[in-house]
This record gives structure tokens, C-alpha cells and sequence, in this order.
């Protein structure tokens, strides 16, 4: 069994509204060294399989099929 | 003879019954609910992808709906060159299922925003806006916290170029302003069609907006724009089906 993770976020061309919100009430919070926040989505999929590039492929492929949408987001597979 | 429309319901959909409404009580067709896991759209004439939080937005808005077992008649629906409408999550729906081009970001202002909005149609050579003058200001609901519509610069300039943005979010007088752009969309985008122009998708719920007791019956030309497109000799001319 193996551990695949999957970090999903908007590409870095696409305002985040709410990365922007979340940033604004730290700075609020006196923490002005944070300039920018952005928001993502973490998964983390058991996969029956002994072999890590198996289970890089199928992360990679259902995170382009439905774990991120493409047109928006970027994603990043690690796998332990 | 009357039209069918088939409404496909998916768990969470929640203007199937607006829908069903209109087509039946106000427009005085034949509507059909279809459940997402059926197998068929039962010979329909028009297919509507209702409002709602499909799957409780879950993961994104559409994005587990898009795979339900109807979603692969929808696509051949729309092959064939026949209507389809999906409207709010119905859009959403469509966006993620590939059957037209972008996606959705949070609004701007992460407000979910319910209100009436003026939203300018911009073509008139589809099945939904056939019966509206191009130019013309709809005063339509909106009811979204997803609906601030993204595309790269590539597609906008392809949608633009082909004609695919069908509706706009503007002032009462049919200008483009920043502030009228509530959700913050690309290029003010409510509604755009596809390339063979028989599938059209936008936020707005002209559905909601059919009778003058709710406000405005505005929304009602979309519904008998589809109608019109059916009957009218003249849908020839504008290269309707």
C-alpha cells in the first residue's frame, strides 16, 4: 500500500478571492510579513500498488480527470 | 404539437422544479424530470441541466456531476446538434464536462449574490436567444457564490471571435461597468454558447424569472426563444439546426 498526495491549487495567473481574504485578516492580525496567501486542496489517496511510479501515475491521472480542474488549477503529486 | 424538455435532476438540484414550472405551466410543454442515473433522456426535444448545488459543491461546483451515468447521453445530446441549456449549476456542470470552454472561481467578493442583475444578450443566433434582440437588457435573478467565470485570454479571444458570448453583465442601460460585473467574471461573461451553438450555458435563472408576480418575466424570451426555434420557419435563415 502506498501513500499518494496530491496539493491542488489555482494557477498562479488566477486571482484567489480567497487566498486574497485570508492574507487580508492576517495582516490584520499584525502579521504584515506575510505579503500573499493562496489557497489550496490536499488529498491523500491509499493505493493498492508496490510500485511508486504506479502510484504517481494514477495520482496524476484521476487528479487531471477530477481532483483538479484544469482550466484553473495546477497540481503536484508526492508519493511515500 | 408540443415539445418535450427533459430536466435532469442530480442529487442537490434545487431549481429542477423552477424549471419544470416554466416549461410546463408558463411556456405550456411537456417537461420530464430525468434522475442523473437513468439511462436515457426519454426522446426529448430540449435538455435542461437545472440550479443547484450538485453534490453539495463538493470538491467544485459540477465536478462530480459531470460524471454521472446521463452525462454521457448529454454529450451526445448535444453532438447531434440539439438543445441544451444548463443554467447556474447546470453551467457549472457543462464547464466541467467539457461540453464548453472555461471554469468558475469563487465571486470576487466571496459573497454568495442573490439578486436581480441586468444582463445584456449579446447574440440572437441560438435556440435560447432567437426570440430576443441582440443588445436587448434582461432583468433576470442570480444566485451564486461560484459564478465569476474564468477562461485564459486564448479562449476568451476565441469566444469573442466565434460569437459564443451570448450574454453579458451590464448597467440597466446595457453598458459594460466594472460594478455591474458583480461576480467579477472574465470579460463581464453571464451565458456563452459552444461552437455549434445549440448548447448554451449562464448564471442567471431565466426559469425564476417567467412571470411578472416574481418580480420580472423577463427570462420568459430564453424559454420561448427554444420554443421558436422548433416552429419558426425563419430559424433556417440563422442557421439553426
Amino acid at each position: 500500500m502506498m501513500k499518494a498526495k496530491v496539493f491542488v491549487t489555482l494557477k498562479p495567473s488566477i486571482l484567489d478571492p480567497q487566498g486574497k481574504t485570508i492574507a487580508n485578516a492576517l495582516q490584520t492580525l499584525g502579521y504584515g510579513s506575510i505579503q500573499d496567501v493562496r489557497q489550496g486542496k490536499y488529498f491523500e489517496l491509499e493505493v493498492d500498488t508496490s510500485t511508486v511510479d504506479h502510484a504517481r501515475a494514477l495520482a496524476a491521472e484521476v487528479a487531471d480527470r477530477l481532483l483538479a480542474n484544469p482550466v484553473i488549477e495546477s497540481y503536484r503529486v508526492e508519493v511515500e | 404539437m408540443k415539445l418535450k424538455f427533459a430536466i435532469v435532476v442530480f442529487p442537490g438540484s434545487n431549481c429542477d422544479h423552477d424549471a419544470y414550472y416554466a416549461v410546463k405551466q408558463v411556456l405550456g410543454q411537456e417537461a420530464e424530470f430525468v434522475w442523473h442515473k437513468e439511462a436515457s433522456l426519454r426522446g426529448a426535444n430540449v435538455v435542461i441541466l437545472p440550479g443547484g448545488f450538485s453534490y453539495g459543491d463538493y470538491l467544485r461546483s459540477g465536478a462530480i456531476a459531470r460524471f454521472s451515468p446521463i452525462m454521457p447521453r448529454v454529450a451526445e445530446f448535444a453532438a447531434a446538434g440539439k438543445p441544451v441549456i444548463g443554467i447556474c449549476n447546470g453551467f457549472q456542470i457543462l464547464l466541467e464536462a467539457g461540453l464548453l470552454p472555461g471554469g468558475m472561481r469563487r465571486n470576487r467578493h466571496l459573497k454568495f449574490i442573490c439578486e436581480h442583475v441586468n444582463v445584456r444578450v449579446e447574440q440572437s443566433d441560438t435556440p435560447f436567444t432567437f426570440k430576443a434582440r441582440v443588445g436587448q437588457v434582461l432583468r433576470i435573478p442570480i444566485a451564486h457564490g461560484e459564478g465569476n467565470y474564468y477562461a485564459d485570454k486564448e479562449t476568451v479571444t476565441g469566444l469573442e471571435k466565434n460569437r459564443q458570448i451570448i450574454f453579458r453583465y451590464t448597467s440597466s442601460d446595457g453598458e459594460l461597468d466594472d460594478i455591474c460585473n458583480v461576480n467579477g467574471s472574465t470579460a463581464a461573461i453571464a451565458g456563452i454558447c459552444n461552437a455549434g451553438r445549440n448548447v448554451v450555458g449562464l448564471m442567471p435563472h431565466p426559469e425564476r424569472a417567467c412571470e411578472p408576480v416574481v418580480g420580472s418575466a423577463d427570462g420568459r424570451v430564453i424559454l420561448e426563444s427554444v420554443l421558436a426555434s422548433f416552429t419558426d420557419d425563419s430559424t433556417a435563415q440563422v442557421g439553426l439546426r
